[in-house]
């Protein structure tokens, strides 16, 4: 029993979420290879940021159809958790695991910065340890992070509480935009509707330790792999 | 066989760099623009196939990788 970290060619931040898992959260964790097929044993899988398959032809659509993603879907249609970051949630997006697609940002650029979020739903496996309406800091480093999808489907995430995340106007940053990509209704990250499919820009993997700043992604992980694990296997409680 | 895919934005979908790109055009001068989308061409050397077959091909990978159909349409152009 253990959770998997995907690494796809130019995945970045798969080491950083290994670490999380294994030295922050205490959770046995594996890193894996694109090129494999299967995910025996495995009860958890991030799949990680980065720009896999250097963002060619558009972000995450090369990484749909890597070796590794008939395994991740039976995974995901079988109902286990799966918590995709950035290019990670790219690739949900792109592979239909989680409706819509993430669109180059309104005002073309690549941003880096940090950006607060609300968190509008903190009855899922990833978001049961935070509170309704609970505001979280997390950086964000993309260039392709505006969600779109039909009227229907955003209609939909709304009516079924799937909106996860939603960016907010900053309260410790200078920057006036709460909506910093241009997202439909400043959506920050959705979950599918079964919610064992969460997908978000921002990286809980860089604010996990109170030094990088914030240590709110912390607590998506921990919910994360308690329900891939079960808490008693959890090493490091809080 | 020489054989092209033209992968565009539907209509309604926002495209930052074509409106950049009309926005720029009408700064100089270019007020008849008035509006321009910017899409991918993709070109394929296909062989052992007829025209229909690399239709039928070209149209398979464009649903499956070349383009995402939330956002985006194809055509596809053979000789």
């Amino acid at each position: 029993m253990s959770i998997a970290v995907i690494t796809f060619p130019g995945s970045n931040c798969d080491r950083d979420c290994v670490h999380v898992l294994r030295d922050v959260v205490g959770a046995p964790v594996k890193a894996i290879f694109h090129k494999e097929t299967s995910l025996d044993g495995v009860t958890g899988v991030v799949v990680p940021g980065g720009f896999s398959y250097g963002d060619y032809l558009r972000a995450g659509a090369l990484a749909k159809v890597s070796p590794i993603m008939g395994a991740l879907k039976r995974f995901a249609d079988g109902g286990g958790p799966v918590l995709g970051i950035c290019n990670g949630f790219q690739i949900l997006c792109e592979s239909g695991l989680l409706p819509g697609a993430l669109i180059l940002n309104s005002k073309l650029q690549f941003i880096s910065r940090w950006v607060e979020m609300r968190v509008e739903n903190a009855q899922t496996l990833f978001t049961d340890a935070m509170w309704q309406g609970q505001i979280v800091r997390m950086p964000m480093a993309h260039a392709e992070g505006c969600f779109v999808a039909e009227p229907e489907v955003i209609a939909a995430l709304e009516r079924n509480r799937q909106v996860v995340f939603r960016y907010v106007a900053p309260i410790r940053d200078d920057a006036p935009n709460g909506n910093p990509n241009g997202s439909t209704n400043a959506i920050a990250g959705i979950i599918n509707e079964r919610g064992n499919v969460l997908g978000l820009m921002p990286h809980p993997d860089r604010s996990a330790e109170e030094f990088l700043g914030s240590s709110d992604g912390l607590t998506i992980f921990r919910s994360f792999a308690e329900a891939a694990l079960g808490a008693s296997r959890i090493l490091h409680q809080p | 066989m020489k054989s092209k895919v033209i992968v565009t934005f539907k209509p309604g979908v926002l495209d930052p760099q074509g409106r950049a790109i009309q926005q720029l055009l009408a700064q100089h001068g270019y007020s008849q623009i008035k509006d321009v989308r910017v899409g991918k061409l993709i070109e394929f050397e296909l062989d052992g196939v007829d025209s229909a077959q690399a239709r039928t091909l070209l149209a398979e990978v464009s649903e499956q990788v070349l383009a995402n159909p939330i956002i985006e349409t194809f055509r596809i152009e053979t000789e």
